[in-house]
């Protein structure tokens, strides 16, 4: 059973004023097969812990450290840690002009299972998540994420995960910007995902209203670049009630 | 593409061209001064590296071979003779070209013919100094595909004059496949009659210094044309296109989009866009854009757009020009899928230009050049 594990992470980003301290110790362990909810308001560093897990080159790691099965995560290029079974659903996925669904998908699944798909498997196992996730099949064909709109591209990052089917999935306000219908749909998908056991889940959300759909085990309430507090799902119902107001002044 | 730091890009001026109609044109090479790097055509020209063709009468010193394939409605004659009508060419170096060169090459396209076959001119360089000059003339509703694919080394300086007939649309695509030393140096003349269609494309891959000019003239309305470019220079390669788009009639349209990619210490490319659209060419809709993407350092890509409007009464008139080197997010977002930023940087040049082979659709090309591009990937980026 995977296990990511996160101890005293500390992180910095490079401003106009000079370095800012944005992650201020972060603890916090997930399990494949755990869906783990990380709650709290803008600008508290939810996306943040999301990119430094990934290795986005503009955060800086100033301390702590982050494991999968014992690996040293932070050592790890970014692509390398995508191969360790590391994967990040983007909250504003970028276009790449001239490169297809098909394509770049064909070349991540290469590149993370170490050889080339079995070409009439490949188009199968494509098909039916495509299917899954309610995509247009014609969209392999597209430019990645060019004209999508906001729920298409979502959506494609789901598909993503389930076709990696990633040790941890860290999803950056995947619910973000999608009407009910999509918010459904996604969440159906990152169910499937779960549900195979053998991915941990940390959902990153504003929001609660995707805990609907998707159930999380623990709650980790996020303010000021640190977790500030934890509990079942019965802490989601607390935030929906009451907002994170409490959380800010305690 | 995010832009676009101090010296990978140059300021692009948005400068009218003082005078739009040359002040010379002429046959005869001798009617023109020999061009320097102050003449603001030849300012981005590595005049040392022309082997003197820009001054117009250095004798051949061999020819280049040049075979067509045969294709029913296409018919290709080699004359000696210099006859019939032509219009003066705007600088010394084509109008040397034409003093030059032996034989004129002469490719009909039958009146209504519908080619199914692609044309192919293979020209082929020889190491000599060498001219050409070639007519394509495309008769009225004919249809067909040109190739002129030039490959081997030479030191040459060879015109292209595209006529085509009302109703008639023809797509001649020019490859500058040569080896590392070619110097080729051309203008191409596009004549458009009532409600034809030109689609011209520039492929330069190969040579030391390639730079050619691409002209379009309107003879009647309902004209249109398509202008694509993709190049690809290495270290120490200069690949320059400078073209100029002359709307004198009305309702005729224009497109141009020309793509680049730099790699490598002192590859240099040019890309020169002149655009007018004079006071009795309504409805004239236009759009130019020049893209150019730096791999490495030490590479400068000059882009300069010039679009000048004398009515008000058009369809549409733009331009645009970025220079940049790889996005950031973009490797990011490849590398967290698990590919190796090596992958992810090819992914994106390869997408960089599908984008363009798209529009130029012609299979066979569009193969040749995803193999150029792909062998020169083969090392490094």
């Amino acid at each position: 059973m995977s296990v990511i594990e996160i101890k005293g992470l500390t992180v910095q980003v490079t401003t106009e004023d000079g370095p800012k301290d944005i992650l201020r110790g972060v603890d916090l362990t997930v399990k494949a097969g755990e869906v783990h909810a990380l709650m709290g308001p803008n600008g508290s560093g939810k996306s943040t812990l999301a990119y430094a897990i990934a290795g986005h080159p503009k955060y800086s790691i100033t301390g702590g450290s982050v494991t999968l099965d014992g690996q040293d995560v932070l050592a790890m290029s970014v692509d390398e840690r995508a191969r360790a079974g590391l994967f990040l659903a983007m909250q504003y996925p970028v276009e790449v002009p001239g490169v297809s669904i098909s394509n770049f998908l064909r070349t991540s699944i290469t590149a993370i299972r170490g050889e080339a798909p079995n070409l009439r498997h490949w188009i199968k196992e494509l098909k039916e998540s495509m299917a899954g996730l309610q995509i247009d099949p014609q969209f392999a064909e597209r430019n990645v994420n060019e004209g999508f709109s906001g729920g298409e591209r979502k959506r494609t990052e789901i598909l993503q995960m389930e076709l990696i089917h990633p040790k941890i999935a860290v999803l950056d306000e995947t619910d973000s910007g999608l009407d009910v219908d999509a918010l459904r749909v996604v969440s159906e998908g990152i169910n499937r995902v779960c549900a195979k056991g053998e991915t941990g889940v940390l959902l990153i959300t504003h929001f609660t209203r995707i805990l609907k759909y998707v159930k999380p085990d623990f709650v980790h309430v996020f303010y000021d670049g640190r977790i500030v507090r934890e509990g079942g799902s019965e802490l989601a119902d607390e935030i929906e009630a009451n907002g994170y107001a409490q959380f800010v002044t305690a | 593409m995010t832009a676009t730091t101090e010296h990978i890009e140059r300021e692009v001026a948005i400068v009218p061209p003082k005078d739009h109609t040359p002040v010379i044109r002429s046959l005869d090479p001798s009617d023109f001064p020999t061009p320097t790097s102050r003449d603001e055509e030849f300012r981005f020209t590595p005049m040392s590296k022309l082997r003197d063709l820009h001054k117009g009468d250095v004798p051949t010193t061999g020819g280049v071979a040049i075979a067509v394939n045969k294709v029913p409605g296409a018919t290709f004659e080699l004359t000696s003779a210099k006859t019939g009508e032509r219009q003066g060419f705007t600088d010394k170096i084509a109008a040397g070209a034409w003093a030059n060169v032996d034989s004129v090459s002469t490719l009909t396209i039958s009146a209504d013919a519908q080619l199914e076959e692609s044309v192919v001119v293979s020209v082929v360089g020889s190491g000599a100094v060498s001219y050409g000059q070639l007519d394509i003339n495309v008769e009225k509703f004919a249809k067909a595909v040109v190739i002129v694919d030039h490959i081997g080394d030479a030191t040459y300086a060879g015109n292209i004059d595209i006529n085509v007939a009302d109703g008639a649309s023809i797509c001649v695509v020019s490859l500058q496949d040569w080896d590392a030393k070619a110097v080729h140096l051309a203008q191409h003349r596009i004549t458009l009659g009532r409600d034809s269609s030109a689609k011209h494309v520039l492929i330069t891959l190969g040579g030391e210094v390639v730079r050619i000019l691409p002209s379009v003239v309107y003879t009647a309305p309902g004209g249109q044309a398509e202008l694509f470019g993709l190049y690809f220079a290495s270290a120490g390669q200069h690949a320059e296109h400078r073209l100029f788009v002359d709307h004198s009639q009305a309702n005729c349209r224009s497109n141009v989009v020309y793509k680049g990619a730099l790699d490598g210490e002192d590859a240099h490319t040019v890309w020169v866009g002149d655009v007018l659209i004079r006071a009795n060419a309504v409805g004239t809709d236009t759009y130019e854009i020049n893209r150019n993407l730096v791999l490495s350092g030490g590479g400068r890509a000059d882009s300069v757009p010039n679009l000048e409007i004398e009515t008000g009464e058009i369809v549409g008139a733009g331009h645009a020009s970025t220079t940049g080197r790889f996005d950031d997010e973009q490797l990011f977002y490849l590398q967290s899928r698990g590919i190796t930023p090596d992958e992810a940087r090819k992914l994106v040049l390869r997408g960089f230009f599908e984008d363009l082979l798209g529009q130029i659709s012609v299979p066979e090309i569009n193969d040749r050049v995803r193999t150029s591009i792909e062998t020169r990937l083969g090392g490094h980026i």
